[in-house]
C-alpha cells in the first residue's frame, strides 16, 4: 500500500477521479459512453505523440521537433493522397508517413550522438529546418479533398452503440490503433533489453557505456521512434480533421510535454511510466472536455490548465524535497 | 609453479608531452589479492585502463592472459578473458532496481531481446549467494546505502564467469565495519579462486588485507612487495620517494578567552551532547569514523543546519547561526569535504571562485565592481597562498588537487575569519602537496585565527593539533593533549568504536 | 577563456561571410542606408526578448513565459492607453498617458518575474516546467482580458517609440542598445553578474560560499521578466496593436539567437557581445532573403541550419585542440 501511495502516477489518477466526480456533478453527459468514446478519439493524437515522447524522455533528451516532423508527415501522405489515393490503402498510408517520421527522426538523432549537441538545441534547430522547409515547399496551402475511402476509416468503429436518438457512437478504431500502439511500446519498455538500456542510458549515460550498450543504437531509436509516432500521428490527424495544414500542429509541442511530464516522466532522463504518460494525456483531456461541459467560457481554458499544471508540478517538487531527506550518517553498530 | 593470471610485460603509454606508464611489469597470481598502490598521477588509473582493456597501450607493450600472449585487448576482449572493473563511482543505474543492475550485464552478453524477470531475478540471486550477501531486490539502487552500492557492484561483476576482480578505491565511502564486511567478501571471492586488484590509498586497510603490493610511481613501477614486509612509513616512502619529517605544531600558550564555545550541543539524529571550546591561535582537530557526526556538527557551527538543544557561544556571547551568511558575518568560514562539488565551481576561472565570498564588498557607491580592486584581491590571494596556475582565468579544475585546495582555502582566508573549519583538508591530495596544506594551516593559526581540523587521518590530525576531540555516534568520547598522548594510543582507540 | 574567445571569433567570421554573401545575392538593394535602418528597426524586438532569454539560461534554467509576459505587459499597456479615459479626454493623446501606461506595464512583467522567482528559488520547481505552467496560464490570463480581440489604436506619442528614428538610428535600436548595455553592465560589472555565472555552473558551491541562492534567481527572473516587458513596449508601438498570442515562434527563436550567440544550454557562460553579433548574423540573413523575395519561412529554416553548423563547428574545433589526457 505504500508503495502505491509513494508513486507519482496515484495522485495523477486521483485528480483524474477528483475532476471527474466534479464535472459529472455539474454536467452528467460527461461520465457518458459517448462522450468518453468522443474523447478516446479525440486524443488520441495527442496520447501518440505522448508515447514518443516519453521514450525521448526517459532517455534523458527533449525533442521539439515532432510537430514540424508529423507536419511534413503529413503533408506528405496528403499529396500523395490526393493524387494516387486510389491505389493507396490504410496500411501503405501508415507505412510511408512512418518511414518518412523515422528518416527525419533519425537526423536528429545523427545531430545529437555524433557532435554532442543538447537535444533541446538540436530539436529546436531542425523544428525550425523542417517547418520551414514545408512550408516554402507547401506554399502554406492547406490540402483536403482526400479519397471517399480515408474517410470512411476514420469513421469505422469496432463496435456500435446507439443513443436513444438514434445516433450511433463507439469505440473507433483510431482509439485502437492508440491502444495498440500503447501496448507494443509498454511492452519494450518493461520487457525488453532495448526498453530496459533506454532507462539505464538515462540513468547514467557513462555507466550505460560501460557496461556495453551502444549509446548511438539507443539515441537512434528513441528519435526515429519519436519520428514514426510523429508520422503516425499524422495520418490520424488527418484521418479525424479530413485536412492537413501546414500550421495546425507547430506550437502545441509543450502541450505534449507537459502531459507527458505530469504523467511522472523527468526532464533529466531515467524516469517515467507508459501508464504516467498516458494518465498525463488523460488528466488534459478531461480537464479540456470537462471545462467545454461546465460551460466555462473558452477564454478560461488556457489560464486552468496552466494553473494546474502549476498546482502539479508545485506538489511534486514539494514531495521530491521532504522524501530526500539527508542521509542521517549514524554509527548504529 | 602455475602461471599468473594476468601479466603486463615493458607496459607502456604516452600521451601528447606525457609518459603516463613507462616500462611496467606487473603480473597477478590466480586468486591473489594485490594492492596497486601510488599516489595521484602515479599511473595508476592508466593502469587500471589499460587491463580493463579501455586503453590501449604503446606498441610493444605485452600482455599475457594465462601465460599467454594477447593480440587483441579491447573492452570486450578484457571481458572475456574475466577482468572486470568496478569504477570508484560504481557505475551503476540509479534508477533501475538491484536485480537489473546485477543481471543487466548479463543480458547484454548474451545479445537477449527480450526480458524474463523471473530469470532475471533468477541471475541477481545467483550472484548474490556466491558471496552470501542479501539484498532487496526490488530496491532502487538510489535508495540504497553506499556499501549496499558496492556489494551490487560486485554481484554485477560476478554474474560474468570472472577471474580477476579490479576494485577502484573502493572503500572511500564506507564505515569501518562496512569496509570490513567487504574485505571479507574480497576473502570469499579469493577461497573461489578470484583474484582482487586493488587500487587504494588506505595504506592500514590495504596492509590488512593484501598478499602483496606493487607500488608505482611516475609512472614506474617501484617495486612489489609482500604486505608483512611493508608498514605505513614505508610504504608512504616508497609511494612518495622523500622521508617526510613531520614536525609537530605546538600553539603557542596563550591565555586568551576562547572565541567559540559549544555547550551541550544536539540535533536529533546526528550529534548529542557536544561541549568544547577552541581558543583563537589553536588548531582543534575533530576525529573519528565516518558517520561519528564529525561533518554534522561542522554545519550547523556552519549555518547550513540547526541544533535543537545547546548553546553555541561566540566571544563569550550566545548566537543563533540559522544561515550560512550568519556565520560569515560572525567570521566562521568552513572549508568543505567535497571539494569538487561543495568547494569549487569547477569550470569557473580562479579569480572567479576566489573573489566569490567578498565580492558584495568590491563594489563602489553605484554598485558597480571595482574591477581593479578585484584584481588585486585576486592576485594577492594566489600569491599569498602560492597558488600555481598559468592565469587567474584557467579553470580550476585544471588544477592539480592541492592547488585547487589553496583556492578554496584564499576563498576563506580572503573573508578574514575568526573561526576556520577544516573538513578533511587534505582528502585526496599527495603527500607532499599535504604537507605543505599543513604549513599554510599552520601559519594561519599563528596569525590568531582559530581553527577546526577534521579528519580521519590520524597521523594529520596528531602532527597539526594540540588537541585531538574523539567522535563517536554523535558523542565526545575523549579529549587527547598530542603533546602527553602518542599517535598510535590515539588510532587504536578511534578504531575501537566496533 | 579560450571557449568564450574562439566562439566569438567563429561568429565575427560567419558575419562577415553572410554579409559578403548577401552583398553578392543582391548588390546595392543591400549595402545601402535604407536597408540598415529597416534591419535596425526589425532586430530590436527579437533581441531585447533574447537578452531577457539570455538572462535566464546562464543560470541554467529557461524562461519559456517570455513571449507571454511580453503580451500580457502589451495588453496592459494598450488597455491603459485605451480605456483608461474616455476618448475625448486630453489624457488620450498626452505623453503622460504613454509613460503611465509603459510603468503599468513593466511592473505587471516585473511581478512576473517575480512569480517565476518563486516557483523556482522558493518552491525548487524546475525552470521548463515552471516558466510553461507560466506561459500557458499568463496567456490564458492574455485572452480572458482581450476576450480574444485585438486592441489597437494608439496615440501617436507611443507610435513614435517603434517607427521614429533619433539622427537615424531608429528608437528600437537604441532602447535594444540601451537594455544590451545594460545587461553587458549587470553580468560583468555587478556582484550579481559573477555569481549569476557560478551559480549556472554549480549552485551547490555557491550555497557553500554564502551566496544567496534565492536571490540570484528572483532577480534573475525579474530582469527577465522586465526586458519581456520592454520588448512589449516596441511591439505594440510597431503593430499598433496588442493580442494574446503575437510572436509565439519567436519563443524558440530566441533561444536559438541565445546559443548561436555563445550561450551555454547548460549555464555558466555567454557574453552579450557574442549574442548582439548573432543577432546580426540572423537579421543580415532575414533581410538579404527578404530583399530575394524568399519566404519568412524559408528564413526559418536557414537560421536553424546556421544554428546547427555552428555547433558543429565548434564541436570540431574543441575536439581538435584539447588534447585529452589522464594517468
Amino acid at each position: 500500500m505504500k508503495k502505491i501511495l509513494s508513486r507519482h502516477e496515484t495522485y495523477v489518477f486521483i485528480a483524474i477521479v477528483i475532476f471527474s466526480i466534479v464535472i459529472t456533478a455539474i454536467n452528467p453527459s460527461f461520465f457518458t459512453l459517448e462522450n468518453l468514446f468522443d474523447l478516446l478519439k479525440s486524443y488520441s493524437l495527442m496520447g501518440t505523440f505522448a508515447i514518443g515522447m516519453l521514450f525521448v524522455l526517459i532517455s534523458g533528451g527533449i525533442d521539439i521537433s515532432f510537430t514540424a516532423i508529423a507536419t511534413v508527415t503529413g503533408y506528405t501522405v496528403a499529396v500523395l493522397l490526393l493524387n494516387v489515393g486510389d491505389q493507396l490503402n490504410i496500411f501503405l498510408v501508415f507505412l510511408i508517413a512512418g518511414v518518412v517520421g523515422i528518416a527525419l527522426g533519425m537526423i536528429n538523432a545523427v545531430i545529437i550522438h555524433f557532435f554532442r549537441i543538447p537535444s533541446i538545441i538540436t530539436t529546436i534547430a531542425t523544428l525550425n529546418v523542417f517547418y520551414g522547409i514545408l512550408t516554402v515547399v507547401s506554399d502554406g496551402k492547406w490540402l483536403y479533398g482526400f479519397p471517399t475511402w480515408f474517410g470512411d476509416f476514420a469513421t469505422i468503429r469496432v463496435f456500435t452503440l446507439h443513443t436513444p436518438e438514434g445516433i450511433p457512437y463507439g469505440l473507433s478504431i483510431i482509439t485502437v490503433i492508440w491502444f495498440a500502439l500503447l501496448l507494443i511500446s509498454w511492452f519494450i519498455l518493461k520487457y525488453t533489453l532495448l526498453g530496459r538500456s533506454i532507462y539505464a542510458m538515462g540513468g547514467n549515460p557513462n555507466s550505460a557505456q560501460r557496461a556495453g550498450f551502444n549509446i548511438f543504437a539507443i539515441t537512434a531509436f528513441v528519435y526515429s521512434f519519436m519520428g514514426l509516432m510523429a508520422g503516425i500521428g499524422s495520418v490520424i490527424q488527418a484521418l479525424l480533421v479530413q485536412t492537413v495544414a501546414p500550421n495546425s500542429l507547430v506550437g502545441k509541442e509543450m502541450d505534449v510535454i507537459a502531459a507527458v511530464v505530469l504523467g511522472g516522466a523527468s526532464l533529466t532522463g531515467g524516469t517515467g511510466t507508459m501508464l504516467g504518460a498516458m494518465l498525463g494525456v488523460t488528466l488534459i483531456a478531461i480537464m479540456g472536455n470537462g471545462l467545454t461541459l461546465m460551460h466555462v467560457p473558452a477564454l478560461w481554458y488556457k489560464v486552468v490548465i496552466g494553473f494546474v499544471i502549476l498546482v502539479s508540478v508545485g506538489v511534486s517538487a514539494y514531495r521530491r524535497k521532504s522524501s530526500a531527506r539527508k542521509r542521517v550518517i549514524i554509527e548504529n553498530s | 609453479m602455475t602461471e599468473p593470471f594476468l601479466t603486463l610485460r615493458q607496459v607502456s603509454k604516452h600521451y601528447v608531452g606525457v609518459t603516463a606508464l613507462d616500462n611496467v611489469d606487473f603480473e597477478i597470481q590466480k586468486g591473489e589479492i594485490h594492492c596497486l598502490a601510488g599516489e595521484n598521477g602515479s599511473g595508476k588509473s592508466t593502469m587500471i585502463k589499460i587491463i580493463s582493456g579501455t586503453v590501449d597501450a604503446d606498441p610493444g607493450s605485452i600482455i599475457e592472459i594465462d601465460g599467454k600472449p594477447v593480440h587483441s585487448h579491447k573492452a570486450i576482449d578484457a571481458i572475456n578473458s574475466g577482468i572486470q572493473v568496478i569504477y570508484q563511482d560504481l557505475s551503476l543505474f540509479p534508477n533501475l532496481t538491484v536485480a537489473e543492475n546485477i543481471a543487466i550485464g548479463n543480458y547484454i552478453a548474451k545479445h537477449s531481446k527480450v526480458i524474463n524477470y523471473k530469470e532475471l531475478r533468477g541471475i541477481a540471486e545467483k550472484a548474490m549467494a556466491r558471496i552470501k550477501v542479501n539484498l532487496s531486490l526490488d530496491a532502487l539502487v538510489s535508495e540504497i546505502s553506499i556499501a549496499d552500492q558496492q556489494i551490487v557492484a560486485i554481484c554485477r561483476a560476478l554474474t560474468h564467469d570472472v577471474k580477476l576482480i579490479i576494485m577502484d578505491e573502493p572503500t572511500a565511502a564506507l564505515t569501518k565495519r562496512e569496509v570490513d564486511s567487504l574485505l571479507k567478501v574480497v576473502m570469499d571471492m579469493k577461497a573461489k579462486g578470484i583474484a582482487t586488484m586493488f587500487v587504494s590509498h588506505k595504506l592500514n586497510e590495504v596492509l590488512q588485507i593484501a598478499d602483496r603490493v606493487s607500488v608505482i610511481r611516475d609512472g614506474k613501477l617501484v617495486g612489489v612487495y609482500s604486505s608483512d614486509e611493508l608498514n605505513d612509513e614505508k610504504l608512504t616512502m616508497l609511494m612518495t620517494g622523500k622521508k617526510v619529517e613531520y614536525q609537530r605544531f605546538v600553539a603557542e600558550k596563550n591565555h586568551r578567552d576562547p572565541i567559540l564555545t559549544c555547550e551541550n550541543l544536539s540535533r536529533d539524529g546526528e550529534y548529542a551532547d557536544i561541549s568544547f571550546s577552541v581558543l583563537p591561535g589553536e588548531i582543534l582537530g575533530i576525529t573519528g569514523l565516518l558517520g561519528s557526526g564529525r561533518t554534522e556538527l561542522a554545519l550547523s557551527l556552519f549555518g547550513i543546519t540547526q541544533p535543537n538543544n545547546g548553546n553555541i557561544l561566540f566571544n563569550g556571547a550566545p548566537v543563533k547561526i540559522n544561515t550560512i551568511q550568519d556565520a560569515m558575518k560572525l567570521g566562521i568560514a568552513y572549508v568543505p569535504e567535497d571539494r569538487l562539488t561543495q568547494g569549487l565551481v569547477n569550470v569557473q576561472s580562479v579569480g572567479d571562485n576566489i573573489i566569490i565570498t567578498t565580492i558584495d564588498s568590491m563594489v563602489n557607491r553605484f554598485g558597480l565592481l571595482e574591477k581593479s580592486r578585484v584584481v588585486k584581491n585576486i592576485q594577492d590571494w594566489v600569491k599569498n597562498l602560492s597558488i600555481k596556475i598559468p592565469s587567474t582565468e584557467s579553470p580550476v579544475q585544471t588544477l592539480s588537487g592541492g592547488n585547487q585546495q589553496r583556492v578554496v582555502i584564499a576563498k576563506w582566508i580572503a573573508t578574514d575569519p575568526k573561526v576556520l573549519i577544516l573538513d578533511g583538508p587534505t582528502i585526496g591530495i599527495d603527500v607532499a602537496a599535504k604537507f605543505s596544506i599543513h604549513e599554510i594551516i599552520r601559519e594561519l593559526a599563528k596569525k590568531g585565527i582559530a581553527i577546526i581540523m577534521i579528519s580521519e587521518e590520524i597521523p594529520e590530525v596528531f602532527n597539526n593539533c594540540n588537541r585531538i576531540l574523539v567522535m563517536r555516534k554523535g558523542y565526545v568520547v575523549k579529549e587527547f593533549d598530542t603533546t602527553s598522548a602518542d599517535q598510535d594510543e590515539i588510532q587504536n582507540f578511534v578504531n575501537e568504536s566496533i | 577563456m579560450l571557449r568564450k574567445l574562439s566562439h566569438f571569433s567563429i561568429l565575427l567570421v560567419v558575419m562577415v561571410l553572410v554579409i559578403l554573401l548577401m552583398w553578392a545575392l543582391t548588390g546595392s538593394d543591400f549595402m545601402n542606408l535604407g536597408n540598415f535602418q529597416s534591419m535596425a528597426y526589425q532586430m530590436p524586438e527579437l533581441g531585447i526578448l533574447t537578452l531577457a532569454m539570455m538572462i535566464a539560461m546562464l543560470t541554467s534554467g529557461i524562461n519559456l513565459s517570455i513571449i507571454a509576459t511580453a503580451n500580457l505587459s502589451g495588453i496592459v499597456m494598450a488597455i491603459v492607453l485605451t480605456m483608461a479615459f474616455p476618448a475625448e479626454s486630453a489624457m488620450t493623446n498626452s505623453p503622460w498617458l504613454v509613460v503611465i501606461a509603459i510603468l503599468a506595464g513593466l511592473l505587471v512583467a516585473a511581478i512576473v518575474g517575480l512569480i517565476n522567482g518563486f516557483l523556482i528559488a522558493v518552491l525548487d520547481i524546475s525552470p521548463i516546467l515552471a516558466t510553461l505552467g507560466m506561459m500557458i496560464m499568463l496567456s490564458g490570463v492574455s485572452l480572458v482580458l482581450t476576450k480574444g480581440y485585438v486592441i489597437s489604436g494608439f496615440s501617436p506619442a507611443l507610435l513614435a517609440i517603434g517607427n521614429k528614428d533619433i539622427l537615424g538610428i531608429p528608437v528600437p535600436m537604441l532602447i535594444f542598445l540601451g537594455c544590451a548595455a545594460v545587461m553587458g553592465l549587470i553580468l560583468n560589472k555587478t556582484p550579481l553578474g559573477t555569481k549569476i555565472y557560478l551559480f549556472g555552473s554549480n549552485p551547490t558551491a555557491c550555497f557553500y560560499s554564502g551566496v544567496n541562492n534565492k536571490a540570484v534567481l528572483f532577480r534573475t527572473y525579474i530582469i527577465s521578466g522586465i526586458y519581456s516587458g520592454i520588448a512589449a513596449i516596441i511591439m505594440i508601438s510597431r503593430f499598433n496593436s496588442a493580442k494574446a498570442d503575437y510572436g509565439e515562434s519567436y519563443l524558440l527563436l530566441t533561444v536559438l539567437a541565445a546559443v548561436l550567440g555563445g550561450v551555454s544550454a547548460a549555464g555558466g557562460f555567454g557574453k552579450v557581445s557574442g549574442l548582439i553579433l548573432s543577432l546580426v548574423i540572423l537579421q543580415i540573413i532575414s533581410s538579404g532573403l527578404n530583399l530575394l523575395g524568399i519566404s519568412n519561412f524559408f528564413t526559418l529554416a536557414l537560421w536553424g541550419i546556421v544554428l546547427i553548423v555552428v555547433m558543429i563547428v565548434k564541436y570540431l574545433i574543441e575536439n581538435w585542440s584539447s588534447k585529452k589526457w589522464s594517468t
